[in-house]
C-alpha cells in the first residue's frame, strides 16, 4: 500500500520560505531593546605559534560561555562569543580588536595570552574604548605600559608567579640559577624577576640563556650551561616546546643539576611522551594542577566535566590531545568576571563601557567557587590585575603530583601603577 | 663546558645539520639545474614529507621501527608523485618561463602551507625515532702525566642522529650513482645540457622534467621525514627550512650538485659551531653575510660556472 504525500507547489514552497526568512528580523525586536544578546569577542590564537593554547582557550569560552547561559545569561540576555583569529601575531591582533569594535559590534573582548600580540593589542583596545580581558599571564598589565580599558583579572602575572616561586627553588632545589628562556618580553620578565626574587632569598642567576621562540633545535645552546650549576630554570614557548624539554634531558642524560620548570615548556604535552623519561623528580610551576588531586574541590570537578578534561588534563575523547590546563581556567574565571562587572554596574550597551571597567576595579576579594575553580582570588582594582594560590608540582612516574602551594600573600607585591587615575 | 667536548658537541650538531641541509639542497640544486626553475615552494615539500611522515606513523601499528620505516618509504615518493603532477599541470602549462615559474611557485608555497593548517592543524606533531639512545661520548684529559679517558657532562650524541648522517651519506652517493652512471641520470644530463637536442635523440624532455622536479621535492621530503624525530612536524617548518637551502645553493653555486654538498657542509658545520660557540643568531648573520659576499664577488657561487 503506498501513501501519497502531498507535494507542495514551487509558488508555494517559496512563499513559506519566505514568511520563514523574515521571522527573525520581526522577531528580534519583539523584546526590548536589552533583550538583543551581548556579544564579547574572543581574540583566538587559532593558528601561529599559540595555536594549542587558543585551542583550549576556545574550549574552555565556550563552556563557560554555554554555563552562563544555561544559569540565565547576563541579566536575563544571551551571551555570545565572537571569534577572530589573531595568528598570534600582534598586528592581526590589532585588526581582531577593531573588527570587534567597528564590524561586530562586540560589548568587549577578551581571550588573549601571548605577551606580543596583547602588547600590540591593548593600545587599539584604548583607543576604541573597548574593554579588553586578556588571559595572558604576562605582566605588562600590571606593569603599567598599557592603558585603562585592559584588564588582567582572570589569571596571575609571571612577577607573582615567580615571586611566589622562588623561595621553593632556592630552599629546596639550589641556589646557583641558570635560566633559560624565550627571547622576547615574556622571558625577560622571568629573567628580571626571579633574579631579584632569587636574589632576595640568598641565591644567584650565575647565567642567563635566551632561546628565539621560534627556534626548533636547541642542544646547542646547553653548553652554555655552567658546571656549577645547581637548578636549570626552564621555561620554553612555541610548537617545539616537547623538542626543547627532550634535548634537555638527552644533553643531562639524567646526571646534571636539578629542572625546575614554568609548565609552559609542557603545556598541552603529554607529560608521557617518548624522551620525557628523564623528567621524573623534576619539578613544575602549576597554575592549576593538571593532573586529579586527591582534595579536588566540587568546583574543579564541576569545571573540568563542562570543559570535557578527564583525570589526566586530556581531552575526554582524545588522551593525546592535552589540555593547556595551568593557564586555561583563566579564560572561565575571567568570563565570569565579566558577568559580574555587567552586572554590578547594570551594564544596558556600549554607552556603559566605562561603567563595566569601574565595576571591575571595585572588585577585591573573589571567593573560590563553580565561577572560579582555581582558588579564591584577589583583585587589584588599580594595577588591573588578580592575583592567586600558585603550585608546584613534581613528576612522579609520568604523573605531576603537586607538592607546594604558595599562598596568595606569597604573589604580591608593591603597585608598579594606577590606572583609575588614567581618564577614560 | 671545556673547549674540546665543547667544540666536539658543535661538529656532531653541524653534521647533522648538515646532512639535513645536504639533501634539502641538492633538491633544489637538481631542479634548478636541469629544468632552470626557481622552486620557492622547495621548504613546502620539506614540511609536506615531515606531515605525511606523521600520518603514516600514525596510520601503521606495528612499533616505532615499522612506523617510521613505512613513513621513509612512503613520504617521499608520495610527495614526490605528487610534486610531478604539480609539474605537469602547473609548471609544463606556463613553458618553465623563468619570472612565472617563480610567481607559480609562490603561489604553491602559500596553498600548501594553508592547505595543511586546514587539514593538519596548527599543531607541532612528534614522531618517534626508531631507536633513540643516547650515547656518551668520552674525552681525554692529563691526569698526573698520562693521557685518561673520561666523559664530559653533557657530551653525547643520541644513535638516530648518527642514523641521519649516514643515511645523508648513503642516499646523497645514490643520487650521484644514479646522476652518473643510470640511462636516467644520462637523460637528466643531457636535457640540462640542451633540452632541443635531447629530445631531437629521442628523450622525452616533458617527463624527464616531471621526474626531476618529483625526485627534487622527494628530497626535500626525505629530508624532512629524517628531521622530524628530531624537530617535530609543523606547518610553518618550510620556511627556515626553504632560506637555508638557498643560502647553500647561492654559495655552492645555482645548479652545482658537488659545490652545494660542499657548500652544505660548509654552511651546517659553521652553523653548528658559531651557534654553539656564539649564538644562533650570529650564524645566521654570518651566513647571510657570506651569501652577499658570493653574490656580489662570484655571482655564480663558488662551484657554478657561467653559461654564456
Amino acid at each position: 500500500m503506498t501513501k501519497a504525500i502531498p507535494i507542495p507547489t514551487r509558488r508555494a514552497a517559496l512563499g513559506t520560505l519566505g514568511a520563514a526568512a523574515t521571522l527573525p528580523l520581526w522577531a528580534r525586536y519583539a523584546g526590548a531593546q536589552t533583550s538583543e544578546p551581548i556579544r564579547l569577542g574572543f581574540q583566538k590564537h587559532a593558528t601561529g605559534v599559540g595555536a594549542a593554547y587558543g585551542r583550549w582557550y576556545g574550549r574552555t569560552s565556550e563552556a563557560a560561555l554555554a554555563k552562563i547561559n544555561a544559569d540565565g545569561g547576563i541579566m536575563g540576555r544571551e551571551v555570545r562569543m565572537i571569534t577572530e583569529d589573531d595568528g598570534t601575531d600582534p598586528n592581526r591582533g590589532a585588526e581582531a580588536v577593531e573588527k570587534f569594535a567597528n564590524q561586530h559590534g562586540c560589548d568587549a573582548a577578551f581571550g588573549t595570552l601571548y605577551s606580543h600580540v596583547v602588547i600590540g593589542s591593548a593600545p587599539r583596545a584604548g583607543e576604541l574604548k573597548l574593554p579588553y580581558y586578556v588571559v595572558s599571564e604576562g605582566h605588562h598589565v600590571a606593569g603599567g605600559i598599557l592603558n585603562r580599558y585592559t584588564l588582567q583579572p582572570g589569571i596571575t602575572d609571571v612577577k607573582s608567579q615567580i615571586r611566589a616561586m622562588a623561595p621553593f627553588v632556592s630552599d629546596t632545589l639550589g641556589r646557583k640559577v641558570t635560566m633559560i628562556y624565550p627571547d622576547f618580553v615574556f622571558g625577560y620578565d622571568h629573567r628580571d624577576f626571579f633574579a631579584e626574587a632569587i636574589a632576595e632569598r640568598g641565591g644567584e642567576v650565575i647565567a642567563n640563556i635566551p632561546i628565539p621562540p621560534t627556534e626548533t633545535s636547541f642542544t646547542r645552546y646547553f653548553p652554555r650551561i655552567p658546571r656549577d650549576t645547581e637548578v636549570v630554570y626552564h621555561v620554553m614557548v612555541g610548537p617545539s616546546v616537547l623538542t626543547f624539554v627532550k634535548e634537555l634531558g638527552e644533553f643531562f642524560g639524567g646526571r646534571g643539576p636539578a629542572l625546575f620548570g614554568f609548565i609552559d615548556s609542557l603545556e598541552s604535552v603529554d607529560m608521557t611522551a617518548p624522551g620525557l623519561e628523564f623528567l621524573d623528580g623534576s619539578h613544575f610551576w602549576e597554575g592549576m594542577p593538571r593532573y586529579v588531586q586527591p582534595d579536588q574541590t566540587e568546583y574543579e570537578t564541576a569545571y573540568r566535566t563542562a570543559v570535557g578534561v578527564d583525570d589526566t588534563g586530556a581531552a575526554l575523547d582524545d588522551p593525546a590531545d592535552v589540555s593547556a590546563y595551568a593557564h586555561m581556567f583563566g579564560c572561565w574565571e575571567t568570563l565570569h568576571v565579566m558577568k559580574a562587572a555587567m552586572q554590578d554596574c547594570g551594564y544596558r550597551g556600549p554607552q556603559d563601557r566605562q561603567a563595566m571597567i569601574e565595576a571591575t576595579e571595585a572588585m577585591t576579594d573573589i571567593p573560590e567557587g563553580f565561577d572560579h575553580p582555581q582558588g579564591p582570588k584577589l583583585f587589584n582594582g588599580r594595577t588591573h590585575q588578580v592575583f592567586a594560590r600558585q603550585h608546584v608540582s613534581r613528576v612522579e612516574d609520568g604523573r605531576l603530583t603537586r607538592v607546594h602551594t604558595a599562598p596568595i600573600e606569597a604573589t604580591l607585591y608593591p603597585d608598579e601603577v594606577d590606572y583609575t587615575t588614567q581618564p577614560f | 663546558m671545556e673547549f674540546g667536548p665543547h667544540l666536539m658537541l658543535a661538529l656532531i650538531e653541524g653534521a647533522v645539520m648538515s646532512a639535513v641541509l645536504a639533501l634539502m639542497a641538492s633538491g633544489l640544486a637538481l631542479v634548478f639545474g636541469v629544468m632552470r626553475v626557481v622552486n620557492v615552494a622547495h621548504g613546502e615539500f620539506y614540511m609536506l614529507g615531515a606531515v605525511v611522515a606523521w600520518f603514516v606513523a600514525t596510520q601503521v601499528g606495528g612499533g616505532p621501527a615499522v612506523a617510521f620505516v613505512a613513513a621513509l618509504v612512503i613520504a617521499p615518493l608520495a610527495v614526490g608523485g605528487f610534486a610531478a603532477l604539480i609539474d605537469m599541470t602547473i609548471l609544463s602549462r606556463i613553458g618553465y618561463d623563468p619570472e612565472r615559474t617563480i610567481v607559480a611557485t609562490i603561489g604553491l608555497l602559500y596553498i600548501l602551507q594553508q592547505g595543511t593548517l586546514m587539514a593538519f592543524g596548527p599543531d607541532a606533531r612528534p614522531v618517534q625515532a626508531p631507536f633513540d639512545a643516547r650515547i656518551d661520548l668520552p674525552w681525554v684529559e692529563r691526569v698526573d702525566g698520562a693521557w685518561a679517558l673520561y666523559w664530559p657532562w653533557g657530551l653525547h650524541v643520541t644513535a638516530y642522529k648518527l642514523f641521519v648522517i649516514a643515511a645523508a651519506v648513503a642516499i646523497l652517493t645514490a643520487l650521484w650513482l644514479a646522476m652518473r652512471r643510470s640511462r636516467a641520470g644520462l637523460m637528466m644530463r643531457a636535457t640540462q645540457w640542451d633540452a632541443e637536442t635531447a629530445q631531437a635523440f629521442g628523450v622525452n624532455t616533458g617527463r624527464v622534467q616531471a621526474g626531476v622536479f618529483g625526485l627534487g621535492c622527494g628530497l626535500a621530503a626525505l629530508a624532512g621525514v629524517l628531521i622530524v624525530p628530531i624537530q617535530q612536524a609543523h606547518y610553518l617548518m618550510g620556511g627556515e627550512a626553504l632560506l637555508s637551502s638557498f643560502i647553500v645553493v647561492i654559495i655552492g653555486g645555482l645548479g652545482s650538485l658537488g659545490g652545494t654538498l660542499v657548500a652544505a657542509i660548509v654552511i651546517g658545520m659553521a652553523d653548528g659551531i658559531l651557534s654553539v660557540f656564539f649564538s644562533p643568531i650570529v650564524a645566521r648573520i654570518v651566513a647571510t653575510l657570506a651569501v652577499a659576499m658570493v653574490l656580489v664577488f662570484r655571482p655564480a657561487g663558488l662551484f657554478g660556472t657561467r653559461r654564456a
